[in-house]
């Protein structure tokens, strides 16, 4: 339990040193513009894929589910919009991006740790923390809804693919589900949690990264820690957060 | 001119420098020497400050170190130049844009001229024609080099490296000893290497310290120092094969 409090310590500690100014404007602009492209850009593929095919799988299992004649076949659309919006592509999907970003991110700069790059940085004079972490946050916090909003737009179409190529829902029921009762909030409370996750999942990470002690081996550790726990933490928000925006 | 004053330091309850001072003068190569594990590395990122000392003072050039706060250390950190062990480049970038990395950070110059300064340090370290080469495509002495040309690139006035010619042959080791004082003495550097290579102290040694258990044991230099008669020091100098048979 003292293990958790001095983590939290250590962690605010070092977002302290990550939230400064960056010393020079242009390098920084340079990091965020590499770091949307590392973090974000190069994550589209797999998240279209995993979206495409959940959208598909949530909206089958309505349909099949669906035997009651009195309720439309449009509640397929209406099912698997909320679904996706509202708990798959910002929760899973962050989570999908823990996995992928945060391991990359504690593995680059454990490695940094470990190979000393991070203490010529501190001799140099510049702050290590702010230049390595701050823009990979900035970044997440960018791009992760921008993945997010393709990710609603790619389940909600795989959902529509699969529908209308077994022929179990006809385009324009599921069209109607999809505008029936939409509500501009869910949107907001998907780009809040999405946002807050961000930054959970580089911050935590950059601090795993940052805090590696040892050699080869710890970075794989660090990395691994980092997952867990930016999991565990987005769970967490995410109960936290929909008891405070959705009720 | 950096002094130490006694500084100690402690990692739990393992006692590793214990008072140590000492004064390491400017415009000559001064060499740590010591058996592994004896503190030389602790010693020396005491003074740049990677780790806190204890007790004790540091003073760069009767500027109190210990005093200083983040910033004020900032400042003074852009007349230090360092050469980690394994050279620490940065992986992600080029040869040039390492050695680079500190112009672009700390001066508003033209890229034309830090592109003049990189190719003069590089130069200077007698590499050519590497610059768009990523530090995995280097050879451990080349690395060194570059993390040399790096170090320098600012124009320091205080020079530390950790084990310059750790795992390099022994010409190579001795080029990049050289290379070191001939640095230190054109530009008038305060320089401090840590070193457990006999090769380096009979060759550089312009001021020699042996530290022993992280206690200050022994101050002299290349000539003196095959002449003391102090056990320990005798022990940790002819202690190899070869220079006890030279010995005899
Ligand atoms: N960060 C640290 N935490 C705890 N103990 C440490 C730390 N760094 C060094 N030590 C201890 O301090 C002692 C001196 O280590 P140091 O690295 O200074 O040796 P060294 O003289 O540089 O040896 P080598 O020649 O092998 O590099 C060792 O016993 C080591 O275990
Ligand atoms: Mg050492």
């Amino acid at each position: 339990m003292l293990k958790v409090f001095t983590t939290t310590g250590k962690y605010v500690m070092l977002m302290k040193r990550v939230f400064t100014r960056p010393q020079k404007r242009v390098i920084f602009t340079n990091q965020l513009l590499t770091e949307i492209n590392n973090l974000g850009v190069d994550s589209l593929g797999i998240v279209a894929f995993i979206s495409m095919f959940m959208g598909a799988v949530v909206a089958i299992q309505t349909a099949y589910n669906i035997d009651n004649p009195l309720i439309p076949m449009s509640m397929v659309g209406f099912t698997t919009r909320q679904s996706i919006i509202l708990e798959f592509s910002p929760t899973v999907i962050s989570l999908i991006l823990a996995g992928k970003v945060g391991s990359r991110i504690a593995s680059e700069i454990g490695t940094m740790r470990v190979t000393e790059q991070i203490d010529a940085l501190e001799i140099m004079g510049v702050n290590s923390a702010n230049y390595l972490i701050f823009p990979k946050i900035i970044a997440s916090i960018l791009i992760n809804p921008v993945l997010i909003i393709f990710s609603m737009w790619l389940g909600i179409l795989g959902g529509w693919i699969a529908m209308t190529a077994s022929g179990l829902v006809s385009t324009n029921d599921f069209v109607r589900g999809i505008r029936v009762d939409f509500e501009g909030y869910t949107i907001f409370y998907a780009l809040t949690k999405t946002v807050v996750f961000a930054f959970i999942i580089s911050s935590v990470s950059g601090f795993f990264g940052y805090e590696t002690k040892g050699g080869a081996l710890e970075v794989g550790q660090a990395s691994t820690k980092a997952v867990v726990f930016s999991s565990v933490i987005i769970i967490l928000f995410n109960l936290i957060l929909t008891q405070l925006l959705l009720t | 001119m950096i002094e130490a004053r006694n500084i100690e330091k402690s990692f739990g309850g393992h006692h590793v420098l214990k008072n140590a001072s000492c004064l390491f003068e400017k415009g000559k190569t001064n060499l740590i020497i010591g058996q592994s594990g004896s503190g030389k590395t602790v010693l020396m990122k005491c003074l740049v400050g990677l780790f806190e000392v204890d007790k004790g003072k540091i003073f760069y050039d009767d500027r109190d170190f210990t005093t200083m706060n983040f910033e004020q250390r900032k400042t003074l950190r852009r007349e230090i130049g360092m050469l980690f062990q394994g050279g620490a480049l940065f992986d992600s970038m080029n040869v040039e844009q390492n050695v680079m990395f500190p112009l672009n950070m700390f001066t508003t110059k033209s890229l034309k001229e830090k592109q003049e300064r990189v190719n003069f340090v590089l130069h200077r370290v007698n590499l050519e024609n590497v610059n768009s080469l990523m530090p995995s495509e280097l050879s451990g002495g080349m690395r060194k080099r570059v993390a040399i040309a790096r170090a320098i690139a600012m124009n320091p006035q205080y020079l530390f490296c950790d084990e310059p010619n750790s795992g390099l042959d022994p010409q190579t080791s001795g080029v990049i000893d050289h290379l070191i004082r001939e640095i230190t003495q054109e530009y008038n550097i305060t320089t401090i290497v840590n070193t457990h290579d006999m090769n380096s102290v009979l060759s550089i040694g312009d001021r020699v310290v042996f530290i022993l258990n992280g206690e200050l044991w022994w101050k002299g230099n290349m000539e003196t120092i095959l002449h003391t008669d102090n056990p320990e020091l005798n022990k940790f100098v002819f202690g190899t094969e070869l220079t006890s048979r030279l010995k005899q």
